[in-house]
C-alpha cells in the first residue's frame, strides 16, 4: 500500500465504479421500467373506472329524463285534448303525478301551435303566457318530444320543460311539464368519486345543467373537447386529462346525454386521482434510493476491504520475492563457490604432489655434497603446508556450498558457527574485528534447513561486523541448550541499536544502512525463518555498549518435523 | 620428515612383506596427465609396479591387457566419467579393489561411489601417505567392503 499507492487508488476506484455499475445499473432500468408500466396500468385503470361510473350514472340519469318524459307522453295519449283543456282535470292530473312522483312534477300545461298556454295547473299564474318565442317551445314543435335545458324562465329559478307534441285534427298541442330542478339536481349532485371528484351536467353551451358540489369555473371548451378527439366525434364517452387552471390538474370525464344536447361530466383533481399510485411511486423511489445507498456503502466497503487485502498480499509476495532473491543469491555464491573450490583442488593437489616428489628426490642426494639440503626440505614441506591450507579453504566453500540445500536435515549448530567463523575471520580481520566462541559441547543436532541457519548467523556476523567496520572490536558467539531449546547467543562490542529503532529492526525494508547498501530485509528474513522453526529472537541493545542477539530454536518441533518430511 | 627417515629403515612398501618378490600392481586413471604421472614417479620409487591410464577408455584397454592389484580412479573425466568407469570396472573384475580419488569431492559422491562398489574414497588434494595407506589395505583387504 505505501509503495503504490496511487495503483490501489485506481483500482480501488474501479472496482467501485464496476460494483456500481454492475448492481445499480438493472436496478435503476428495472425501476425505470416497472414504475412506467405500472403508472400506465393505474392511469388505465383509473380512466377506465371513471368510464364505468360515468356510464352508470348516464344510464341512470337518461333513464330519469326517459321516465319523467314518458310520464307526460302518457299523460298526453291518454286524454283527449279537450279533456286537459280543462284545468281542473289538469290540475288533477298534476295532483296524481305528485303523489305518485313527490317532488318531480312542478307544474302541467297545455300550449296551443300558437304558442298560447291555454291549460295550466301548477303554483303560478301562467295561463295564456305565450310561449312562442321561447327556445323549448320552438324545438318542442320541430320534434315529437323535447327536453329542454335548464334555464331560469319567467319564474327565476332553475328548471326544465319536458314537453310532448300530439295531434287533435290538423293542428298541433303540446303538453308541457315543468321539472323541478332540485329533484333532477339531488341525482347528479351527491355523486362524489374520492375527496375532490363530482359529477355535474353540461349543455352544448358548456352552461351548467346541474350546480356542481363545489364553486367551479365554467370551462367553455369543456364539450367540445370531450365529445371529439381532434375533430372525429367519440363514441359517447371521452377522457381527457389537463391543466384545468392555476389550481392544477384535473381529469375530466364526459358522457353525452339527451342524444348529445348534454354531457354529464366527472372531474376530479388528478392529485386525489393518483394519490394511491403517487405513494406507490414514492415508496419505489425510496427503496431505490435506500437501496443504491447500501450498494454504495458495501461496494465502498468491499473494495477497501479486498485493496488493503490486495496490498498486504503483494506486500507478502514482495517480501517473498525478496527472500527467494536473496536465498538465490546464497545459492548462487555457494554454487560459484563450490565450482571454484573444485577447480583449484587438482592444481593444488599437484602442486603437493611434486613437492612430494621433490621431497622423495631429495633423498637420494648426499646431504653432504648438497649443501641446501635442509632449506630445500624445509620449503617443501612449507609448500605442502600451504596446499594443505588452501584445501582447508577449498573444504570450508565447498561445506558453505552444501549448506545452500534448504531441505530440512540434521545439522550442528556448532559446526555451522565455525564454518560461518572461519569463513568471516578474514573480513573481520580487516576491519580489527575478533572472533569468541564458547560453544558447548552437548548441543544436540538439530533438523532444519543448513542453508536457512547459515542466511541466519551469517546475517548477524555480518551485521556485527558492519557495525565495527571502523571502531573494531569483538563478537562473541555461545551456544547453550536446555530440555526445550538449543539457543545462540551472538553479542557485538559495536555502536548498539537506538531505542527508537530496537522496535523496528525486525521490520522489513527497515535499515539504517546507505542506499544500496542494505535492502532493510537480513532481519526480517531471519525472523522469519525463526519464526518458523517455532523459535525466536531477542535483542538487546545499549548504545556505545554494543548488542546482543539471542537466538532460541526448538529442540522437539525439530524432531518432529522430521515425520511429516522434507521442505 | 620424520616419516622419510623411518621410510628409510622399513621395507618399501610396493613389495608385498609377504612375498618379498611380489610387486604390488597399480593402475593410475586420472585425466590429470601431471597429477598422475607426478603420483606414479613417487609409487614407483617405492617398489610399486603402476600403469597410467589418462582416460576412462585407456584404463579399460589396459585392464583388458593385464591384471591389477589396486586400480587408484578420478570421478571427474572428460567423456567417460569415473561412476561409469567404475562400474565397468567391476563388471570385467569383480574382486579388483577401486579406490577413488577426486577433485570433486563432497559427500554425496563419495556415497555414490561407496554404493557402487568403490572400496575407498580420497579427496584431492590428499597426504600421500594417507593414498599410500589406503592402497595397503585394499590390497590386503581385497574387495572385502569397508562400510
Amino acid at each position: 500500500m505505501l509503495s503504490k499507492p496511487k495503483y490501489y487508488v485506481s483500482l480501488r476506484r474501479k472496482m467501485v465504479t464496476a460494483i456500481l455499475l454492475v448492481a445499480c445499473a438493472p436496478l435503476f432500468l428495472l425501476s425505470g421500467v416497472i414504475l412506467r408500466q405500472f403508472n400506465h396500468a393505474f392511469r388505465e385503470k383509473m380512466h377506465a373506472h371513471l368510464v364505468e361510473l360515468i356510464q352508470k350514472h348516464r344510464q341512470n340519469i337518461d333513464g330519469f329524463l326517459n321516465e319523467q318524459l314518458n310520464i307526460i307522453r302518457y299523460v298526453a295519449s291518454s286524454y283527449t285534448f279537450d279533456q286537459l283543456r280543462d284545468e281542473a282535470f289538469l290540475q288533477q292530473q298534476l295532483s296524481r303525478l305528485q303523489q305518485q312522483f313527490t317532488g318531480v312534477f312542478e307544474d302541467l300545461g297545455v300550449v296551443e301551435e300558437s304558442g298560447l298556454q291555454i291549460a295550466y295547473a301548477g303554483p303560478l299564474k301562467l295561463l295564456k303566457a305565450d310561449y312562442s318565442q321561447a327556445d323549448w317551445f320552438q324545438k318542442a314543435v320541430a320534434r315529437q318530444t323535447y327536453i329542454s335545458d335548464v334555464f331560469l324562465g319567467l319564474r327565476g329559478r332553475p328548471h326544465f320543460i319536458v314537453a310532448v307534441r300530439q295531434a287533435h285534427g290538423d293542428r298541433h298541442w303540446i303538453l308541457r311539464a315543468t321539472i323541478d330542478f332540485r329533484a333532477f339536481n339531488t341525482l347528479v349532485e351527491n355523486l362524489r368519486i374520492g375527496r375532490t371528484g363530482m359529477v355535474f351536467i353540461v349543455n352544448q353551451e358548456n352552461a351548467f345543467q346541474t350546480r356542481p358540489a363545489i364553486n367551479i369555473p365554467v370551462q367553455r371548451t369543456l364539450y367540445a373537447r370531450l365529445t371529439a378527439d381532434g375533430g372525429v366525434p367519440r363514441p359517447d364517452t371521452g377522457i381527457i386529462e389537463e391543466v384545468s387552471d392555476s389550481s392544477g390538474k384535473y381529469i375530466f370525464a364526459g358522457a353525452t346525454l339527451k342524444n348529445g344536447d348534454w354531457l354529464l361530466v366527472c372531474q376530479q383533481d388528478a392529485a386525489d386521482a393518483y394519490q394511491d399510485l403517487h405513494f406507490a411511486v414514492k415508496t419505489t423511489i425510496l427503496i431505490l434510493l435506500l437501496g443504491c445507498f447500501a450498494i454504495i456503502t458495501t461496494a465502498w466497503l468491499i473494495s477497501r476491504r479486498f485493496v488493503f487485502r490486495i496490498a498486504e498480499a503483494d506486500h507478502e509476495v514482495d517480501l517473498m520475492n525478496r527472500q527467494v532473491v536473496e536465498t538465490g543469491k546464497l545459492a548462487a555464491i555457494g554454487e560459484l563457490a563450490a565450482g571454484i573450490a573444485h577447480e583449484i583442488n587438482n592444481p593444488v593437489a599437484i602442486m603437493m604432489e611434486k613437492a612430494g616428489w621433490m621431497q622423495d628426490l631429495l633423498e637420494e642426494e648426499n646431504p653432504k655434497t648438497m649443501r641446501n639440503i635442509e632449506e630445500f626440505n624445509l620449503s617443501l614441506e612449507e609448500i605442502k603446508n600451504q596446499a594443505r591450507r588452501c584445501k582447508d579453504i577449498t573444504y570450508k566453500l565447498l561445506g558453505f556450498s552444501r549448506k545452500t540445500d534448504s531441505r530440512p536435515q540434521p545439522v550442528h549448530i556448532n559446526t555451522l558457527l565455525e564454518d560461518i567463523i572461519a569463513l568471516s575471520t578474514d573480513r573481520a580481520r580487516y576491519s580489527g574485528v575478533v572472533f569468541h566462541k564458547t560453544l558447548r559441547d552437548d548441543i544436540p543436532e538439530l533438523n532444519v534447513s543448513p542453508a536457512e541457519m547459515q542466511q541466519v548467523f551469517l546475517n548477524m556476523v555480518n551485521n556485527a561486523v558492519d557495525a565495527m567496520e571502523k571502531t573494531g572490536g569483538r563478537i562473541d558467539i555461545a551456544t547453550t541448550s536446555d530440555e526445550e531449546y538449543v539457543s545462540v547467543e551472538i553479542s557485538d562490542s559495536g555502536p548498539g541499536i537506538p531505542k527508537s529503532d530496537l522496535g523496528r529492526i525486525f521490520e522489513p525494508f527497515y535499515t539504517t544502512k546507505p542506499v544500496g547498501k542494505g535492502t532493510g530485509l537480513g532481519l526480517s528474513i531471519c525472523y522469519g525463518i525463526i519464526n518458523k522453526l517455532g523459535g525466536q529472537i531477542d535483542v538487546e541493545s545499549e548504545v556505545d555498549k554494543g548488542t546482543t542477539f539471542r537466538i532460541h530454536i526448538p529442540i522437539r518441533g525439530q524432531t518432529s518435523a522430521e515425520g511429516p518430511g522434507v521442505n | 620428515m620424520t616419516a622419510n627417515r623411518k621410510m628409510k629403515k622399513e621395507r618399501p612398501p610396493g613389495q608385498d612383506p609377504r612375498w618379498p618378490y611380489r610387486t604390488i600392481r597399480l593402475l593410475l586413471v586420472d585425466d590429470e596427465a601431471t597429477f598422475i604421472d607426478t603420483l606414479a614417479n613417487r609409487l614407483k620409487k617405492r617398489r610399486f609396479k603402476v600403469s597410467r591410464a589418462y582416460s576412462g577408455q585407456e584404463g579399460i584397454q589396459l585392464l583388458k591387457k593385464a591384471e591389477y592389484d589396486v586400480v587408484v580412479l578420478d570421478l571427474k573425466m572428460e567423456i567417460l566419467d569415473g561412476i561409469d568407469v567404475l562400474k565397468i570396472f567391476q563388471k570385467m573384475a569383480p574382486d579388483l579393489p577401486v579406490i577413488i580419488l577426486t577433485a570433486r569431492g563432497s559427500e554425496k559422491t563419495a556415497e555414490e561411489s561407496l554404493s557402487c562398489g568403490a572400496f575407498d574414497y580420497l579427496s584431492k588434494p590428499c597426504e600421500f601417505e594417507d593414498l599410500l595407506t589406503k592402497i595397503m589395505s585394499a590390497y590386503h583387504t581385497g574387495k572385502e567392503p569397508t562400510d
